[in-house]
Formats: C-alpha cells, structure tokens, sequence
C-alpha cells in the first residue's frame, strides 16, 4: 500500500496520459485534439521531472559556503512554507551542525531531467504553435474545424 | 545553420542561390566524412565536455553512409526545384519554404551524426516540424488537413520515444548511446527496460510508416509540393530506419531484443504484411503519387526484413536498400514532379498518352519504375538479391517466395503506368503538355542514372553498407562480451 500511494506522481502521469492521448484518438473537434496531445505531452515532463527528484532533496544549486547557521536559519524561512521537506532537513543538518559535524554533504535533486524536459517544452510549443497556425488554415479553407465535417466535404468535392 | 539568415534577407533569388551553395557545400562535407572512414570513426565532443557528461556526436560507416546520400539528394533535389516551386508555391512564401528545407536536412543529418539520446529526440523533432511546415505549404486545400494529421500522430510518435528515452535514463542514468549500451547488462532483464523497448520502437514505426502505423503516409505525400515529397520520401523514413538501426544494434543489443524478444518473427510479420497490403493498395490507386507512396511503405517493409535477420547478410541488405531505396524512390517522385509541372495534374486519367509528348519524363519513370521492381543491372536488384541470398542462407524459404511474389506486385503497379504513359490514346491535358524543362530533367536523370550505376557497380554502395553492418554487429558482439 506505501509503495502505491508512495509512486502517486507515476499513477498522475499514467492518468494523465491516458487522458491525452484518448482526446486525441476520439475527439473529432481539431482543436480538441491539440489540447489532448498537450496534455499527453505534459504527462511526459511529468515523468521526467519525478524520476528526478530525489527524496530529502534541495534544488541543485551551486552555493559558496555550505551550511553554517545564519544561512541555513535564513533559508529555512524562505522555504518553509513551500517545501515540507525541504524543512525537514534543514532541520536534520542543523541538527549535524550542533553536533560539531563541519562538511555537510547537501542531498539535491538530479538537474538532467529537468533541463531536458526545458527543451522537450519548447518542442512542445513550437509543435502547439505550428499545429494551431495550421487550424487556422484549415478554418480558411473549409470554414470549420470538426473533422467530419471536413471529410465529408472533400467526400463529396 | 543557415535558416535563420534567410528570413532575414527576404530576398527570393539570393536564397535559392544560397541554398543551393549550403546543400552542395553539405555534400562535400560528408563526401570527406565518408572517404575518411577508412582511418577509423570520428567522434567530437560538443563544447569541450568530455565523453558521458556532454554531448557528443559520433561518426561511423553507417552515419556517414545515411547522411551521405541524405545531404546528397538534398542537394540535388533542391537543384532540380526552382520551376516546380514556382509552379506549386505561393512566391511570398518562398524564403520560408527554403529555410524549413535547409532545417529539415539539419534535423535528418543531426540525427544520424549525434551520439546522445536525447538530441535524437530533439533533431527527430527539428526535421519533424519543419517537414510539417513543407506539407502545408502544398496548394490543395487539403495540404493543411494533411499535414496537421501528420503532426498529430508524428507527435505522439515522438512522445513515445521521449517516454522511452526516459525510462531509459531511469534504468541506466546516462544518455550517452555508448554509455547506454555497456551499462545495459545490469538491468535488461527489469520490466522497464521491456516497457521503454516497447515505447522506442512503437515511436519509431510510427516515423518509419511501418505497415499498420502508416496512415499518415500517403495523404501527406500526396498533397505536399513535388519538391518537399521528394526530398522527404527519400530521406526522411531512411533516418527512422537508421535511428531504428542504431536503437536494436548498437543501445539495446540484438541478443536483447532478439532472444529475449521474440522481436525478429514480429519484424519479419509485420514487414511481410505490410508489403503486401501497400503493393495491393498501390494497385488500387487512381493518383500517381498516391501509388508512389504506398509504394514507399511497402518498401520500409523491405528494410526492415533485413533489418529482422540480425545477420550481416540481411543487416548489409537493409542498409543497402535504404541507400537505393532514397535513389530510387527520390528520382520517381521527381518525375511525378516534371508530369505535375506540364500537366498540372498526377490522376492517372489526366497521365494518359503523356509518353508521346513528354518522351524524356516518362522513359526516367520507365527506369525508376524498373529499379523498384528489381529488375537485373538497376539498383533495386541488388538490394533484393542480398536480401534474398541471406534469406536463403538462414533457410526462409517461406520469406523468400513471399520477397519474390511481392515483386510481381510491384511489376503490377508500376507496369499500370507505363500503360497508361504509352499505350493509351492521350487525354486533352497530356496532348498539349511539352517536354519538361531541362533544369529538372538533368537532375532527374542524375538521380535515375545513378540508380543504374549502382546497380551494376556495387563496391560503393554495398561495400560501405557491409563495413557499416560488420562494425555494428561487431560493437554489439563486443558489448555481449562484457
């Protein structure tokens, strides 16, 4: 059962997947269709972004000093309120910190993922854009964008 | 590359002249590529990071082979274009049609040169979208409607291969192709590995036109400009069928998707299949690019029976027949493109009698025509004979007589133009065409003649095709030995 609700993100990105890509296999209306195939796309980030995070981790970030008290007490605030937990282990390593322990090995999340879905997201908006520019055509052309419609008056020309 | 410049300067002769010099200039490159193979592969860290953190692309037989005869028809595709363009584009747009084509190339080239997985996805996305642009600028009403389903299945196509991409990257952590293939004995015995299989391949099928993926195929060939059907007809599913290639031979390895999978009996089903069913819809159809292009689907299913022999004989077949398979293919479309230039139409009807009034255009379809069937001296023996030798050789018989009838399909088609070319009483269309202009006969003939010469000279061709299936079935040996 934790094992179930522990990969939630995995069942969301199933969900969300089956959900776009059924818009696109059944719906008739085009723009629907590209609506379905965005959120199918969007499933996609998903799964990226969730095999990356790893769990306790920060966001990679490259800092000057690691830890000492001030800076994480500041960071705590800025974050507290965002990330669970993130708040958690700030509160382990000034834990570490009192203990007299100095190197802080920091837990961050892996980058790759998410610099990669960056690009699979500007594919995706240059695909919604091209596709869109090309209902707009269709629009001109055959004054509708239900796909019946269309097929039926090429049938019949 | 040179894309973005053109938008700029706006200026319609200047881009063609400078396309033109990108798309030669782009050949030669690989011409060199490709005559320095013999030292040895190439690899080039992109930005100075070294091997299994950047990017890196690699070149090797197999690459250099695909992007030498992609750049080279597109070089000379865009030599023969000027007039068709001008005849079947609207002339505010053409500046924009030569950027997406000089794009779509970088995407096809980038494909084959890149060694990281990722960037596949990425440049498979550059040539997808810019070929979806070509599409439309077609001048049926229908050109939009077509491309936009292209788009939409090509789409979900690429989004497969991205969701197996990632589960890859899950299992093995790097996105390396080398990388990939030495950390993939650890894990391939895991679901996932199965699972992200099962995406890459669905995503590239659906790019290759593999036979019940097909659907988009023949309306986008057949509304898109003459032009953008030959460059993308020939080019565009061989670079599938290479990323496919590298996919199977050289990141999961045969002994993966072979043995564990039944994956060769299900290639071999699904490209018999699929050869038959689109050489009987070519029979069927009533327009001349229509039939080319279930033709082209019918032909995939060659490559990939070569492809499903996993032997060097029927890998050295596979990439041969890509190689003529583009020829051949690519000089037909030209063809058509002359016919639609003069005659304004490609329905069969509107053809007839074209063979008295256009002689040059339709003895180039007779050629071609020949090379796709597989008749002995043109390119498309070869590539036949090697794939029925190494069916013979693993003992197919079945697979053998089904190759040999299917061609007799081919002759059928085929033989039903040239029918209709010289031996039907003309319509009124074909009697007042002329002789198509010479600028696009010369490179029609080019492309067609060279179909001839590789037909009887094959130390080019299917040399460099069996060097590149030996080293890709040598890494993979390798590979198993780790």
């Amino acid at each position: 059962m934790t094992d179930f609700l522990g990969l939630y993100n995995y069942w969301i990105v199933i969900f969300l997947m089956m959900t776009g890509f059924y818009i696109v296999i059944a719906r008739e209306n085009l723009i629907k269709t590209i609506i379905g195939l965005n959120i199918f796309q969007t499933s996609v980030f998903l799964l990226y972004i969730t095999m990356g995070k790893v769990t306790h981790g920060t966001a990679p970030i490259l800092r000057e000093s690691h830890g000492g008290e001030g800076h994480g007490s500041e960071h705590h605030g800025a974050e507290s309120h965002s990330v669970e937990h993130g708040q958690e282990l700030h509160a382990a390593t000034e834990g570490h910190l009192d203990s007299g322990v100095e190197a802080v090995t920091e837990i961050y999340s892996n980058p790759i993922p998410s610099v990669l879905m960056l690009t699979a997201i500007v594919v995706g908006i240059a695909t919604t854009a091209l596709a869109l520019a090309l209902v707009v055509r269709i629009r001109e052309e055959y004054g509708t964008i239900e796909e019946d419609e269309i097929l039926e008056m090429d049938r019949n020309s | 590359m040179a894309a973005p410049l053109f938008i700029l300067i706006g200026n319609r002769k200047l881009v063609l002249l400078l396309t033109q010099l990108v798309c030669w200039t782009v050949f030669g490159i690989t011409v060199a590529l490709l005559s320095r193979m013999q030292y040895g592969p190439i690899s080039y860290e992109l930005g100075g990071w070294p091997s299994p953190y950047g990017i890196v692309y690699n070149v090797d037989y197999l690459s250099a082979f695909v992007m030498l005869f992609v750049s080279g028809l597109g070089a000379i595709v865009i030599t023969y274009a000027p007039k068709s363009i001008d005849k079947e584009v609207h002339h505010s747009k053409h500046t924009l049609f030569y950027a997406s084509y000089l794009l779509c190339m970088t995407g096809l080239l980038g494909m084959c040169i890149t060694g990281d997985l990722f960037n596949v996805f990425v440049f498979l996305e550059i040539s997808s979208l810019s070929s979806y642009a070509l599409i439309s600028l077609g001048k049926t009403r229908r050109a939009p409607l077509a491309a936009l389903h292209y788009l939409i299945i090509g789409t979900v196509g690429a989004t497969f291969f991205l969701i197996g991409i990632g589960l890859l990257y899950q299992m093995t952590g790097t996105l390396n192709m080398a990388d990939i293939a030495s950390r993939i004995q650890a894990v391939d015995s895991s679901r996932t590995m199965l699972v992200a299989f099962a995406f890459m391949t669905v995503g590239l099928f659906i790019k290759m036109a593999v036979f019940p993926l097909h659907t988009w195929l023949p309306n986008a060939y057949t509304y898109a400009p003459s032009v953008v059907t030959c460059f993308i007809a020939a080019t565009a599913t061989k670079v599938s069928v290479y990323a496919f290639i590298r996919l199977i031979y050289v990141i999961f390895t045969p002994q993966f998707a072979f043995e564990r999978l039944p994956l060769d009996q299900a290639l071999m089903a699904f490209s018999l299949v699929g050869i038959f069913v689109a050489s009987a819809a070519a029979i069927y159809q009533t327009n001349i690019k229509r039939l080319l292009a279930y033709s082209s689907v019918a032909q995939i299913g060659y490559m990939l029976l070569g492809i499903s022999m996993s032997n060097v004989g029927g890998l050295t077949a596979g990439i041969t027949h890509m190689f003529n398979h583009a020829l051949i293919k690519g000089g037909l479309f030209m063809v058509v493109g002359c016919f639609a230039l003069r005659i304004g139409s490609l329905k069969l009807e509107d053809l007839r009698g074209a063979g008295k009034t256009m002689p040059l255009t339709s003895f180039a379809w007779v050629l071609g025509g020949l090379g796709l069937i597989g008749v002995p001296m043109t390119a498309g023996f070869v590539s036949k004979w090697l794939l029925l030798t190494s069916a013979l050789s693993l003992e197919l018989w079945p697979v053998a007589v089904l190759m040999l009838l299917s061609s007799l399909l081919a002759v059928v088609y085929i033989w039903r133009v040239v029918e209709i070319l010289y031996f039907s009483p003309a319509s009124h269309l074909a009697q007042t065409a002329k002789e198509a202009p010479m600028a696009m006969l010369i490179p029609t003939y080019i492309v067609i003649g060279s179909t001839i010469v590789f037909g009887c000279w094959t130390v080019y061709s299917a040399g460099i095709a069996h060097a590149a299936a030996e080293s890709l079935l040598g890494i993979s040996q390798m590979g198993g030995v780790q």
